[in-house]
């Protein structure tokens, strides 16, 4: 993995502080968000790994985790972070800049009546589509 | 005592004995909720993305029609209060979203944060207060074992919120109290269920789902009550998943409890299917 000095300051790290309006250089990698987090056992780049790779401008590598569609914005971290750094906002800035991309979709109407069937409640289906589509 | 209220998609369908027993128990309080005219989906999830304005418009209008007649916004669906009560305290804090959010929606009023939103829980603490429910409480549930679980929008953010303590809250706890049940300590009450993960990763839900059941089983739990329509179905499907379609610990929402121990009406036995 190489770091440039322009992965450091480039458009795209300048995209996500504007999208969460969140400053991750806060972040001293204490670890708090990742031993609070309830769902860190199905992710492969830990939360507080995702705040470092982003200090370190290596925004391709946080994009194409599986990390930023398993967190489900329970806020625990942000809660408990000694920083106040809005971790499930930087989530929602990486989700959306995917999800912005014409034609990218993480929730398909197919997958509709499997979850329908199954009795789940609007409020599920909603907040589905909110976070895997858009 | 009169208020506005906001009660959410959920309600009007998957969740409808929620807001059932929620209105039922209020009538009986003589609590008087109006249902705004003219509500709409609050959109389900808390729109982080400070750059866009759209997903806090619906919220707002409620908002500005609570503000009109006077009263405090009432919720009851946890989602709905949390959407609300953080677009509230974004029309406050952030001049710059304020502004676009009324010049697009084009208001008689400008709206800019005025209305207190109130979840059920907190109407019947701060407003009615706990002591005089425990006057009315005809049915007390003494003796029954009785594990709340708070999930995550009522507490957090913390700063937003302050609904309660968000680490060690104890408003559910006090409320089963109330009723004359016994409230039940585990360390899981204010985990994260797993939300919206079902949708697509129900098996990382149903650990997560294992791990909160198991733990008030442990503690003595002889039934966990919630106060969100999704924590409800994870608890109540996803327990199923990993115990083979055994229902080990029953799930209630709070206002059932409420209309059972007013005496309005009992429990149905099982609650197996939504």
């Amino acid at each position: 993995m190489k770091i440039t000095t322009q992965s450091l300051c480039g458009t795209m790290v300048k995209e996500i502080a504007a999208i969460s309006g969140e400053n991750v250089a806060k972040c001293y990698q204490c670890g708090k968000c990742t031993a609070a987090c309830p769902v860190n056992m199905a992710m492969d780049i830990l939360p507080h790994q995702v705040l470092r790779f982003l200090q370190l401008g290596l925004v391709e590598a946080v994009l194409n985790c599986n990390t930023i569609w398993i967190c489900a914005s329970c806020f625990t971290c942000a809660g408990r972070c000694p920083r106040g750094v809005d971790l499930p906002g930087v989530m929602e800035a990486l989700r959306a800049i995917l999800l912005r991309k014409r034609g990218f979709s993480r929730f398909k109407a197919g997958d509709m009546p499997r979850v329908l069937n199954k009795g789940m409640p609007e409020q599920g289906i909603v907040s589905g589509f909110r976070k895997y589509t858009k | 005592m009169r208020f506005s209220y906001y009660p959410g998609c959920t309600l009007k369908t998957t969740a409808a004995v929620l807001e059932n027993s929620a209105l039922k128990a209020a009538r009986a309080l003589g609590i008087e909720l109006l249902e705004q005219e003219e509500w709409q989906c609050c959109g389900a999830v808390f729109p982080l993305t400070v750059d866009e304005i759209a997903p806090f418009l619906s919220s707002v209008r409620s908002l500005a029609a609570a503000k009109d007649t006077g009263e405090k916004l009432v919720t009851l669906c946890a989602a709905c209060h949390h959407v609300l009560k953080r677009a509230n305290h974004v029309m406050k804090t952030d001049k710059d979203v304020c502004n676009k959010a009324n010049n697009y929606l084009q208001l008689p009023d400008q709206y800019r944060g005025g209305t207190e939103v109130i979840h059920y829980l907190e109407l019947l603490r701060d407003e009615l207060g706990f002591s005089a429910l425990a006057q009315k409480v005809k049915k007390p549930l003494t003796g029954q074992k009785i594990a709340a679980f708070y999930g995550c929008l009522l507490l957090r953010p913390p700063a937003v919120m302050q609904f309660d303590n968000a680490e060690n809250p104890s408003i559910m706890e006090d409320f089963l109290r109330t009723l004359g049940a016994t409230a039940v300590d585990y360390p899981y009450r204010t985990e994260c269920c797993g939300v919206y993960l079902s949708v697509q990763n129900e098996e990382i839900v149903a650990g997560m789902v294992e791990k909160i059941i198991n733990s008030a089983l442990r503690h003595g739990a002889e039934a966990i009550v919630d106060a969100c329509p999704l924590c409800h179905y994870n608890l109540l499907e996803l327990q199923q998943k990993t115990t083979h379609g055994k229902l080990t610990l029953p799930v209630y929402y709070f206002t059932e409890l409420l209309e059972e121990a007013l005496g309005l009406e009992d429990r149905a036995e099982e609650k197996m299917a939504i």
